[in-house]
């Protein structure tokens, strides 16, 4: 910081420097083309006086000038300083208020060597009538986040490279006026680009009702729901990808409207919601094939630190198999939580588990209809500030053949650097229903440039 | 049907009636803002802080209890400057109460008229560790500032509740009197210690530090919000040798296993003040958590000798 600030003082003084340089050949040339008009009433034996105090008056000009170039430069830096980056964290939700942090005057430094900002009260009027700092009040909060996997060991059945960057997703986020607001999630993945979530939410609608418009993860169960570099694991459960159509999972272009159901014993959620049809294990064949989604969510403190979330998911639609050929799936979740309030930021422990069942309608040629079952049962324990570790374990049969039925287990060990960066890695064990083993190493990079909003819990 | 309609707008009625007597709903994020809005409110609000005075206002969980109280709220004060952006923006996006939102009229951002330490200046980057681009967020620490906090909630109590107005205005008339005097014996009490060195952990204390005229040379933290280093804490323990430093303070919620062992190694006493109303058992308000802070800085310095 006080390297950074020291560069940015000396290119303030080089640009003051620069201008005054360019400045003077300026003056010069108007002092020559004002001086023809004058010599008629001056004689020539006065001229080297004249000229030093031409020259007095010039440098008292350039002073002039320097300072208030100087003060208008210290004044949008400390614009820059204060209003840009809040209000690239906090979008901008007070729009017409000007930004009011600088409205207070920065009182003292944190240390004595670190420079500050002279308190330039100048009046505003003066500054240029465009101001970049100001205008990109308005940007939405941008970030970018990298998940690089690498995995050693062997997997025939589910083949990966060696090392790879699976993701950069970029989140822009904003409140769009006064009504709602907006968050685009845009995967960059070694397949192209695909748009992870974009949606507008409606947050002011009455009867304490919150809707969802545009491409997102549907609502079915924890997992689905979160972001890959929300997940405990560099890898997802395996009853992801056998019942829930792969590894993204559902997340499909829909309209969601959920409704807080208020009782005074525990905070309790609905929601419902309608897709286009044609994400995870669902395809349309036509534009009537939407798919149906809809959970029940409860939630309870037990004590302060600790807390009990369970839910229960239903999805609905048509399969690739044809018009006639359905899929329902069903869900239940339980998540159990503990996070000392004084400790928080050294200890917690978390326990969950999926229950998924897969109803899926296939022709009988290739063994009828379907009925799958798969879980995952999984504890992580965060055991020093920076040190987390976990363990998982998955069983599910498949969607297509619910006589194929694979099964894992998992290790993992989390390290912190910051809130903005975590190294990964995982041992995992899976023995799939062809009978084959595989013992793999994964281990993860994520990392965090921007302002990415805050998940919900 | 009619029948439903008449007492729909009977209920209607008979609620919007009560409301105007109903005492204003206040949700605050930390207790030191719920204290304040106390002190202001009277009884004509009723007050309740999501976060805990002993937790880490930084890192404070969303959780869905949250969203209920938020949805019920008819205000929410928040201490702003970015200290809850980590969990507060999730929350009132599902509270289904849009005046609440920073846009509302139901929102007050208790740091616009507070005084701000810190604002940092030139480019910064995360390199700087947990760096808040709006300036220090722990203001509540200097009393001046609760005063204002004070100030900027009557104003917001009295147009939510215009009747009430006069009824926060001598509220906070003697909270300021009070403030006031207690001011007095705080600075009467540290004033024979002006200038006095001291460490702290986090970046937490610059306007308690200010205010009574502490040298703050040094932080357990390398980085705000950085856990300390190995290379670090030698580096503090020369600095706190060399300044002859006696004093480290500390927050409840860290561990003090490294400032203790700097503690030992430095002959510098530990001691874990009050970040908030409700840090300790002893703090319930605002008046107190000075009188606890203030008497253990007094305490150690007097203990130590500290200079």
């Amino acid at each position: 910081m006080i390297v950074f600030s020291t560069f940015v003082r000396q290119g303030l003084a080089c640009a003051c420097a620069v201008s005054c340089l360019v400045g003077a050949p300026a003056f010069a040339q108007a002092q020559q083309q004002s001086a023809p008009a004058a010599p008629a009433s001056t004689p020539q034996s006065a001229d080297p006086q004249q000229i030093r105090q031409e020259l007095d008056r010039l440098r008292q000009e350039f002073e002039a000038i320097r300072d208030s170039y100087g003060a208008r430069l210290a004044a949008l830096e400390a614009k820059l300083g204060a209003a840009a980056p809040a209000a690239a964290a906090q979008p901008p939700t007070q729009a017409p208020a000007p930004p009011p942090p600088i409205a207070q005057p920065p009182a003292a430094v944190t240390s004595a060597s670190e420079p500050t900002v002279a308190q330039p009260q100048e009046p505003a009027g003066q500054l240029p009538a465009y101001n970049p700092a100001t205008s990109k009040v308005f940007n939405p909060d941008m970030a970018v986040i990298g998940n690089f996997v690498g995995a050693a060991g062997k997997n025939d059945v589910n083949v990966t490279p060696a090392l790879r960057l699976n993701e950069a997703e970029a989140s822009f986020q904003a409140v769009v006026d006064p009504y709602a607001r907006a968050d685009f999630f845009l995967s960059f993945g070694p397949e192209g680009v695909d748009v992870e979530e974009g949606f507008l939410t409606l947050t002011s609608l009455p009867g304490g009702l919150l809707a969802k418009v545009g491409k997102m993860k549907e609502q079915f169960g924890k997992v689905n729901t979160l972001h890959a570099h929300a997940l405990p694991w560099a890898d997802v459960p395996l009853v992801m990808t056998n019942l829930l159509g792969g590894e993204e999972g559902m997340s499909d272009s829909g309209i969601s409207v959920s409704r807080l159901l208020i009782n005074p014993l525990f905070f309790l959620e609905a929601t419902g919601e309608v897709f286009a049809g044609t994400s995870g294990p669902f395809a349309a064949h036509d534009r009537g094939d939407v798919s149906w989604a809809g959970r029940l969510r409860g939630y309870r403190d037990l004590t302060e630190g600790t807390n009990l979330d369970v839910g229960t998911s239903f999805a609905y639609g048509h399969n690739e198999l044809g018009p006639t050929f359905r899929t329902r799936l069903f869900g239940v979740d339980a998540t159990f939580r503990y996070r000392p309030l004084q400790r928080a930021i050294y200890k917690r422990f978390l326990t969950r588990t999926e229950l998924m069942w897969s109803r899926r309608e296939q022709p009988l040629f290739t063994g009828g209809d379907q009925s799958s079952f798969g879980y995952y049962a999984s504890a992580d324990y965060q055991f020093a500030r920076r040190w987390f570790t976990g363990v998982r374990f998955d069983s599910s049969d498949r969607a297509v053949d619910s006589t194929l039925r694979d099964t894992g287990v998992s290790g993992v060990l989390t390290f912190w650097p910051s809130e903005f960066s975590q190294v990964r890695g995982q041992l995992r064990h899976t023995r799939y229903a062809e009978g084959v083993t595989a013992n793999e190493l994964l281990f993860q990079f994520l990392f965090s440039i921007g302002a990415h909003g805050a998940h919900t819990f | 049907m009619k029948k439903y309609i008449a007492l729909a707008f009977l209920a209607a009625l008979l609620t919007g009636g009560d409301a105007f007597a109903a005492p204003i709903k206040v949700v605050t994020t930390t207790q030191d803002l719920e204290s304040i809005t106390h002190e202001v409110g009277g009884d004509k609000v009723t007050v309740d802080s999501l976060a805990k005075g002993y937790q880490d206002p930084h890192f404070v969980e969303p959780k869905p209890s949250f969203i209920l109280k938020l949805h019920a709220a008819d205000l929410l004060i928040a201490v702003g400057r970015e200290l809850e952006i980590g969990w507060l923006p999730p929350l009132v996006n599902q509270a289904r109460n849009p005046r609440i939102a920073p846009n509302g009229d139901r929102y007050l951002d208790a740091s616009l008229t507070a005084k701000i330490l810190e604002i940092p200046t030139g480019q910064i980057t995360r390199a700087m560790g947990d760096v808040h681009p709006a300036g220090n967020p722990h203001y509540w620490l200097g009393p001046d500032n609760g005063r204002r906090i004070a100030q900027a909630i009557q104003k917001k109590l009295s147009e939510i509740s215009p009747t009430d107005a006069s009824y926060f205005a001598q509220r906070y008339a003697d909270f300021d009197h009070r403030l006031t005097e207690a001011e007095k014996r705080w600075q009467a009490a540290l004033a024979p210690y002006k200038g006095v060195k001291v460490v702290t952990y986090h970046r937490s204390w610059p306007n308690f530090t200010d205010t009574f005229g502490l040298n703050v040379v040094g932080y357990v933290e390398p980085k705000p919000g950085i856990p300390p280093s190995p290379s670090h804490t030698l580096e503090l323990i020369q600095e706190i040798k060399r300044q002859n430093v006696k004093v480290i303070i500390i927050e409840p919620y860290f561990d003090s296993k490294t400032p203790k062992a700097i503690g030992r190694e430095t002959g510098a006493q530990v001691i874990v003040l009050a970040p908030s109303v409700g840090g300790v058992k002893e703090v319930t308000d605002y008046f107190k958590l000075f009188d606890y802070d203030v008497n253990l800085v007094v305490n150690a310095i007097k203990q130590t000798g500290a200079k």
